[in-house]
């Protein structure tokens, strides 16, 4: 296990390593970087833009300078927004808790209602449940989030006028950005807790229990369910990057005060030391995730331990 | 009971059940509507009648036939701009498939047949894309080159060709051991020779398979962009960016929003539906995809 953990995480190490290296060539794709870090609405003198360009280190060699800027990005230092003239660190950490809170409850949400449904479903084969399941699965994964988001708040804020159209506040507001946001995601458990667990209810095991008088609660739940969820588990890792979009897109949307949003407003304005730091943010976020998914896997499937 | 009518109507709905056709029917008409957009679309996408703004849909009490579903907050007729639309979609999804399969199969192939060293590299960068958050790097992307149909593509090339390659790899490697191979070996054939005459064709339903389901993905994922801003840059109509326009006409004008996302949503779901009867039909191990 130890094993596991360690390699897992020298992988996302080295991807985090290589996200930094990915934006730095970025930055500097386009020419002088200096034109990525000021103002374009303000004039510069010939002293201000020297001092610009000691700051980033443009004087020394291209080795150098990846190393100077990785040493600010690793202490936190992405430099000020371009537009706010904020710490773009500081301007995140003030968005991090409500993107943090909506995801989670979207999360939860999700489990709650794609795994018992995908074994419903399963359980159900070719009955009424399996198709209304199955329906509520590929309409979830058709249906693109912000147009569902917009249709949402039409029909229930605007028409019906029951639920409130945008931002954060009491649990009203988080109706809607959690049901959409967590759609998605449940499609995807849904259809593979049903597919993995078809698998499982075929399997000799399964048929054992079953003649053995196990209750067929504890067959399905105990016997079954325990070996089918491991592989819409290992799927998490997928639709984590998908569920990251989401969270962008939903909180663009709902003007939600979180880090999403912040991404979107920071990409208009062409603000790129927030934007920076916020694509080195969300790959940590996103690295820690998948770290953790593969770890629980690890957990609860011994054989890959030793894979 | 069973009279000869029944009879036939009985036929035609267990043809309807085992072929995918009102799915393939939907994704047809919306690409021949794409194709053909100059001749089909009744207005001009970007020509907006100002004095004509806001008109809702020909079923409302002030809609009208000129405008069957409504226009924008401009004046420009929504109809004529999913169709455009529907262009745009269809485009990206074609350029970006025929580069990521290309890039794909040919990393695929090279990793799976060569194994070792190569093996090894090639599969760590397809690792290495697998752990990027693509949104995240879409945004930088726009900041840097700022956005375009270009950029859109080569973004979403950069994250398909990497389950392809995966994929292909891993049937490469299986087929790399049949007795064919070796026979073919043996013959003298090359090794180029042996990777695409013997192994490609054996990876050629994965492919197919692969391919349909992503088109969905590729639709939706042009339109988030769009939609977001960072996409197709206005005024070319592309199905994201008109549900964009709507966006702040939601409670006045809802079907600026309404009908692009019918178009994405419709096509999605075709591609999704078709995608996974083709894998039942093809390649029932993929069931996992």
């Amino acid at each position: 296990m130890r094993r596991l953990i360690v390699r897992r995480l020298a992988a996302s190490a080295l991807v985090l390593l290589g996200l930094t290296t990915t934006v730095f060539a970025l930055s500097h794709a386009t020419g002088d970087p200096r034109y990525l870090y000021i103002s374009p609405y303000k004039k510069y003198t010939p002293g201000e833009w020297e001092a610009q360009g000691k700051e980033l280190g443009l004087d020394k060699p291209l080795v150098v300078q990846y190393g100077l800027w990785l040493a600010n990005a690793l202490r936190g230092d992405f430099g000020d927004s371009v537009k706010t003239k904020q710490n773009s660190l500081d301007a995140i950490r003030e968005k991090l808790p409500a993107t943090l809170q909506l995801s989670g409850i979207a999360i939860a949400f999700s489990i709650i209602v794609g795994v018992p449904l995908g074994v419903l479903s399963a359980v159900n084969r070719g009955t009424v449940w399996d198709y209304l399941g199955r329906s509520f699965a590929l309409l979830g994964q058709s249906v693109p989030t912000f147009w569902i988001a917009l249709v949402l708040i039409w029909v229930f804020s605007v028409e019906l006028g029951l639920l409130p159209t945008s931002r954060k506040g009491d649990w009203q507001h988080f109706v809607l950005p959690v049901a959409v946001l967590g759609w998605f995601p449940a499609a995807g458990l849904l259809r593979l807790t049903r597919s993995s667990m078809l698998e499982v209810l075929d399997s000799e095991y399964m048929k054992l229990a079953k003649a053995k008088g196990v209750s067929s609660w504890s067959v399905i739940w105990r016997h079954g369910f325990r070996n089918a969820i491991i592989a819409p588990l290992t799927y998490a890792i997928v639709m984590l990057a998908s569920f990251l979009t989401g969270t962008v897109v939903v909180e663009t949307v709902f003007a939600w005060p979180g880090i999403g949003r912040l991404a979107v407003t920071a990409a208009l304005d062409t603000d790129f030391p927030l934007i920076t730091g916020l694509a080195l943010v969300f790959g940590a976020i996103f690295l820690l995730c998948s770290f953790a998914a593969d770890v629980l896997y690890g957990i609860l499937d011994p054989r890959i331990r030793y894979g | 009971m069973a009279n000869a009518g029944s009879g036939a109507l009985a036929a035609a709905y267990g043809a309807f059940r085992r072929w995918p056709v009102l799915p393939v029917s939907v994704i047809l008409i919306l690409l021949l509507a794409a194709v053909f957009a100059p001749l089909v679309a009744p207005h001009h996408p970007l020509d907006g009648d100002l004095t004509a703004r806001t008109t809702p849909p020909v079923w409302a009490s002030e809609g009208t036939w000129k405008y069957p579903l409504g226009t924008d907050h401009v004046g420009r007729d929504i109809l004529s701009r999913t169709i455009y639309g529907a262009r745009v979609s269809f485009q990206v999804a074609a350029a970006v498939l025929l580069a990521g399969v290309g890039i794909g199969t040919a990393v695929g192939l090279a990793a799976g047949y060569l194994g070792g060293v190569v093996d090894e590299i090639l599969m760590r960068l397809v690792d290495f894309i697998f752990a990027m958050p693509f949104i995240v790097i879409a945004l930088v992307a726009a900041v840097i080159w700022g956005p375009s149909l270009w950029l859109v593509i080569i973004l979403l090339v950069l994250f398909t060709w990497a389950p392809f390659a995966r994929q292909i790899r891993a049937e490469a490697i299986q087929i790399k051991s049949a007795d064919y191979v070796a026979l073919a070996r043996v013959a003298g054939a090359s090794g180029v020779r042996i990777a695409f005459r013997h192994i490609l064709p054996g990876v050629v339903p994965t492919i197919l398979v692969l391919a349909s389901l992503q088109v969905g993905f590729l639709i939706i994922t042009e339109s988030v962009l769009s939609f977001l801003g960072v996409g197709i840059p206005p005024p070319q109509p592309s199905w994201g960016n008109i549900v964009a326009d709507g966006r702040n006409y939601i409670a006045t004008a809802w079907w600026i929003t309404f009908f692009p996302g019918i178009a994405i949503s419709l096509v999605v779901f075709s591609m999704n539906f078709f995608g996974d009867w083709l894998r039942d039909k093809l390649d029932p191990r993929l069931r996992q995809i």
